[in-house]
Parts: C-alpha cells; structure tokens; sequence
C-alpha cells in the first residue's frame, strides 16, 4: 500500500481542520495509507518570503526530517507544496548535504489535486454537491507547480456541480502572505476585484486549493455582504461540504 | 529625479483614494494584456525565441567589456563619438558640456527612461537649455510636471479628460476631447520645435557593437525627427543595452513589441550609425553617445546580474496587481512595477527602497511574462533578505517573524499555543463566523472580515482519533 504523508499546512490545523480530514479521506479512498507525522508546524514561507532566511532554512530542515522516510507527501495547498517542490531545494542550494534531501523531498511532494490526478491517476469515489461554483487557482498552484486541469477535471467527476470560470482566474487574490497585513490597503483592493469577478459569476459557491485565499476571498466577500459560500476543494471533493462554510456562523 | 519610494505607503494609499487615477488604469490591467497574449499566442516560436534573447544578453553581459569597446571602435570609425560616464552626474556635466559647444538654447528630446534616471530634463532648464520632450505622452507629463508613471506609456495615469484640460491650458486653444483631435494638437505645437533645436536627445533600446549603431524603437517618428534635424545627436545609453550583432538585436526586437504592446514590431525601428556623411541627404553634424555606468558594473557577477537584461519592456507592471491598484507614481522612483521593485533598491539603496520589493504578493506573474526570464520575485526576495539582514523592516514585523518562527521550530510549544489561540478565537467568534473587527488584527479587518476557525486544531482531532503519526 501507498504510503502518503500529509502535509496538513499550518492554516488547515489552525483554521479549517475540516479540510485535512477530507483530505485524508480522500487520499484513503484513492488507496493509500496516511501518516500525519507530527514534527510538522509550518513550511517555512512566511520566515522565507520575510527576508528570515535562517529561520526559513531551520524550519525547512525541520520538514526535510520528519517527511524522511514516506513514499510521498501530499498537502491540501499550491503554496506549501510549491515552497517545498521549488524553494527548499533553492535555500540549499549552497549545503549539498541537505540539498540531496531537500531534492529527494521535492520529488515527492505533491499538491492535492495534483497527486490524485497526476500521480494516482484514479477515479476518485462518486461525490454529490448540488450547486454552481466557481474556482479560484492560486498563483503557486498556477505559475509555481502549473497545476489548472486538475482540480477542473476532479469538479467535473461531481454530481450535481456545475463550474462556472471567473472572468480572470489568473489574477492573484491580493493575500500574498504576510503582505495582506504588510500593505493592507493595497491587498483589500486586490480582494475587491477578485470578490466582483467572483460575484459576477452567480456561483453560490467559491472554490480553491489554498487556504490563505480562501479566507481573504472569504473575508472580502463578506465585508461586501456577498452570499457567496467559501471552500476549499477537498471538502466538495469529499462529500464533506455540508458543514458551514468559511466565515458561517457555527452553532 | 528625487526618490519617495521611502513614501511608498502614504503614495500608495492616495492613489488608491484617486478616482481618476483608477479611471485611467484601467486598460493597463486588460488592454496591454490581451494584446500580448494574442500576439505571443500568434507566434509558435515566442517562447523559444524568449529563450534565445535571454541567452543573448546573458552571453552579452559575461563579456560586456569586449562589445563595449568594439562598439567604441565602430562609432568612431563612422565619425562619432563616446562619452564613458560613471555615474549620473558626470552624464548630465557631458550633456551640458556638448550642448554649451554650439550654445544651444532648446533640447528636443525623444522618450528616455535614463534620461529620467539622471535627471537630465531639470538639469538642462537650471542651465538655461529647454527640453521639449517630442513622445507624446512624455510631452503630455511634461506640461503637467509629472514623472512618467509607466516605462512605455508614461502618461497612462491621466484619462483624457485631464489631458484636454492641460492642452486647453498650455495651448490657449478650444478644448477637445477627441482623441485625433488632441494628437494633431499636441503634434502642431511640436512641429516648430524640431527645426529650432539645437540639439536632439534620444535613448536607445539597443547598441550594436559590430557596426556602432543606436537603435530606438517608436509608434510615433517623433524620434527621427529628434535625432535628424538638429546639428547634433546626442544617444543616452546605459552599458547594458549593448548587443554583438544586428541578428542578435533582430530576436530581441521580435520578443520586445509583442511584450510591450502586443505589436509584432513598432512602427519605427530607427538604426543612427555615426554622424551625416558628405553624400548622406541629412542627419546630425556630429554623433555622440553618452555611455552611462551608473551602478550597471557593480551588478555584474553578482544575483542582480539577471536585471541588466531588461529591455524595458513594461510587461512586468502590465500584468502586476499592485501595479494595476497604485500606479507607477507610487514606487516613487523612475522605475515602477515589478522591474522597478527588484532594480530601484540597487539604484536608491535598500534603506530608501526597502518597500518596493515587500510589496508584492509574489504572484509570479510577472516572471510568467518577462521575455527576457528575469527572476523578478527571486530579486525581490534578496532585497528583503537584505533588508531584514540589515534591520530596516519595521520592528513589529521582524519581531512577529522571529516570534513565529521560534514556535514553528518548536512543535510542541507551538500547539500548545496555536491551540489556545485557536481554541480562544472559535469561542468568541462562532456564533457569528466571523469578526469585523479584533484587536491585534486591523491590518486583516480593515477591509475584510476575519473568517472564525472552524474549532481544534487538525493535530489534536488527529490524534484524539489515534491516527497513525509515524
């Protein structure tokens, strides 16, 4: 049996733990046997995008460690999984010790979507959500790991769900990490166009693969009085969706 | 011209309170982007032949001295003349000095990025010369007393209602609003001006080091006019916009306008090869190229190399988010955008930039489209490593990182207490699923609500459930 180790992404324990177990779930029906190791807190990005190299490459050492000895690792995130395909292998670019590991761990790191489609390559099991959406690629997911067709062809295998496509699903949301709180003004203006496009579409739902957008989606949408419902892709992919979204009230 | 980039934030939050300024942008965020898309989708071989400029420059740049003295070689043999200046102020002294030599009174001037970067225009007028800038929109910025807000359409922070009202002004004739209308205007006013200069200034996208030859690319011509009617052509150029050949020149062209503004090629490509010559119909007297370094050595050899292929193209500030939000006026400097955000800290100083590469979201769209591959968010990120190095962020942001980072490092300390936090955050926030408002948190709830977590963290449900954990 496949053995995957999931990255459970520091915004998916803190925030959304909903997403990891439909996740999980996901990743067990596709047949694979999954560890949560638990030496894991964050990738790194925010210390490394700061301009903390040194705490970014202790954090990465970290995550080399404890995703050692799995056959893959696989997290519900383009940001985290493209931080560790593509930006631990460059903060070891200098240490050829860890960059062996830093690479070995880069190749067997995979987004979500990504994994199920590219690498499993199974029919995930019949899900049901009865409604229109329409999906969000965040930029890592885009431009860092190319990842587009994936989630779209998974939306497609659900009954009941129809996907309508923003008018620019290639610009960026405005969180940018540690920028939404750096530039604030900036970022809620982002947010403000990517909360139109999103509105313009009529979808009852938005959809994506990243929890940092999902929230700032979220949020905008909401301080604008949106009705729009926020989700992550793994909850709709699960048949997990029937909980409040992000943002809803909870009792 | 005098940096605000230190500014960028309060620059930032006027402009993101200016109407028309939102106005006129708004083309830079589609216009300018479906153009490139459908020319770069028009040419089976764009991305290869994005591939082969970068490895021209690339190669370039590794033997820069080599193609910097041929090219000196070859404007002399045609009669010209090359001016080494190491910084920006022996580039103005050089200008002024030439201008002096035929006591010249008015400066025509084509459009010139450097020229800004030195600060030539303000320069001249202290000294009594008066630069009359020919590019449309450089002429327009020009009577508004503006800095260029974008490298290729300067003045595309103004609508055309504030470019009617300024020709109405400077012009003294009936307001316009027709776009013909004010081109034929602005271009009538100009007309007299290319045969009273003295002296024309140009820059140059390229400088070819086999035959010594500045090139300049233009939708207008007024750049011809520039460089041939006065007695005397002087060439702003920074080192780095040399090229070994014509053929090399010939790709990057092919990759520059369809960049820049989705064109195949622009309407002019002029090439200047060394002064008139007895049977030659017209053109200037005397030819010069004002060589400038001006920072560019010191970048050789080092990360920032990578920057020294910017053809100055613009695609980078097209398709950046910021760039759409704020303008170019905002960056505070010369060079707006992306390109500016990774070069202005080598040219300013990270203390005076440090802003510019920290506000980003590191979309990387920038990069996706950059013909010349430069690794905009790397630079980016270097800048911020310098600036964290060197203890010019704001000390609640490094100090929060550096908190951060210590629990990050230290699992168990770090749920213990993610999940109070968490734990703290649900109860006060599940009944409505979200705060307007908490404190600790403005930057976030300004202008968003802040979504509830969903209640425990994934780790501890985990292994409540006695999931597998090795």
């Amino acid at each position: 049996m496949t053995t995957v180790a999931l990255f459970v992404t520091c915004l998916v324990d803190l925030y959304r733990p909903g997403v990891g177990f439909a996740s999980v779930k996901l990743l067990e029906e596709a047949g694979c046997e999954v560890v949560v190791p638990e030496a894991q807190t964050c990738c790194g990005q925010p210390a490394y995008n700061s301009g903390d190299r040194r705490d970014a490459m202790a954090i990465a050492r970290q995550v080399i460690t404890a995703f050692a000895d799995f056959d893959y690792v696989v997290a519900p995130s383009g940001s985290c999984a493209g931080m560790i395909k593509h930006h631990y292998p460059a903060l070891f670019a200098g240490d050829p010790q860890w960059r062996i590991k830093a690479d070995d761990l880069a190749r067997r790191t995979h987004e979500l979507t990504s994994f199920l489609v590219d690498v499993l390559q199974v029919e995930p099991a019949p899900a049901r959500f009865d409604g229109t959406v329409t999906y969000h690629d965040s930029c890592s997911s885009l431009r860092e790991l190319g990842i587009q067709a994936q989630p779209r062809a998974l939306l497609g295998k659900v009954e009941g769900l129809a996907l309508r496509e923003l008018k620019t699903p290639e610009a960026c949301c405005g969180f940018g990490g540690t920028f939404c709180v750096k530039y604030p003004e900036i970022s809620t203006e982002i947010a403000s166009r990517k909360a139109a496009d999103v509105a313009a579409t009529g979808a009852g739902t938005l959809l994506a693969g990243d929890m940092g957008c999902l929230l700032n989606i979220a949020g905008r949408l909401q301080r604008e009085g949106h009705a729009v419902k926020v989700r992550h892709i793994a909850e709709v992919l699960a048949g997990m969706a029937d909980g409040p979204a992000i943002g809803e009230p909870q009792s | 011209m005098k940096s605000t980039a230190h500014g960028f934030k309060e620059n930032a939050r006027n402009a993101l309170q200016d109407t028309q300024l939102r106005d006129a942008l708004s083309v830079v965020g589609t216009n300018f982007i479906v153009k490139r898309r459908l020319a770069a989708d028009a040419l089976p071989e764009f991305e290869t032949l994005r591939d082969e400029a970068t490895a021209i420059k690339n190669r370039t740049l590794n033997e820069l001295d080599l193609h910097l003295e041929r090219f000196e070689r070859k404007v002399v043999e045609h009669g010209g003349v090359v001016h080494w200046c190491i910084d920006a102020a022996a580039a103005r002294e050089t200008v002024l000095s030439i201008c002096r030599s035929v006591n010249a009174k008015t400066v025509t001037k084509g459009k010139s990025m450097l020229g800004e970067e030195i600060g030539i225009n303000p320069f001249l007028e202290a000294n009594n010369i008066r630069p009359i800038e020919t590019d449309l929109g450089e002429y327009i910025i020009q009577l508004a007393d503006e800095p260029p807000s974008h490298i290729i359409a300067p003045a595309v922070h103004k609508t055309k209602s504030q470019i009617a009202d300024l020709f109405e002004k400077h012009h003294k004739r009936p307001r316009s609003m027709d776009g013909e209308a004010l081109v034929a205007e602005a271009r009538a006013m100009l007309r007299q001006s290319y045969f009273d200069a003295d002296v024309g200034i140009t820059g140059a996208n390229f400088l070819v080091a086999e035959t010594g030859s500045s090139v300049i690319v233009t939708n207008e011509g007024n750049g011809d006019l520039t460089q041939t009617l006065p007695k005397i052509h002087i060439v702003l150029a920074s080192i780095e916009k040399l090229v070994p050949t014509f053929e090399d020149m010939a790709t990057i062209l092919r990759v520059l306008a369809r960049s820049a503004t989705g064109q195949q090629m622009s309407v002019y490509t002029t090439v200047s090869t060394g002064a008139r010559r007895a049977e030659d119909p017209d053109g200037p007297e005397q030819y010069h190229v004002v060589l400038i370094d001006q920072g560019r050595s010191a970048m050789l050899g080092t990360e920032l190399q990578d920057l020294l292929r910017c053809i100055r193209c613009g695609a980078c500030m097209n398709h950046c988010p910021i760039y759409h939000a704020v303008g170019g006026h905002a960056y505070g400097w010369v060079y707006p955008g992306p390109i500016g955000a990774a070069l202005d800290p080598a040219l300013l100083g990270v203390a005076e930039a440090h802003h510019l590469p920290n506000a980003s979201t590191f979309c990387g769209r920038c990069e996706e489209v950059c013909p010349m591959r430069i690794p905009l968010p790397k630079i980016m990120r270097h800048w911020r490593e310098r600036a964290f190095e060197d203890d010019i962020q704001p000390v609640m942001q490094r100090t929060a990182i550096r908190w951060w980072a210590f629990l990050a490092r230290r699992p168990f300390l770090y749920r213990a207490n993610t999940r109070l936090a968490m734990w703290l955050l649900h109860a006060l926030g599940k009944t409505r699923g979200r705060f307007k408002s908490l404190p600790f948190a403005g930057g976030w709830t300004a202008g968003r609500d802040l979504p509830a977590p969903q209640g425990g963290t994934f780790h501890a449900q985990w292994a409540a459930k006695g999931g597998r954990t090795k």
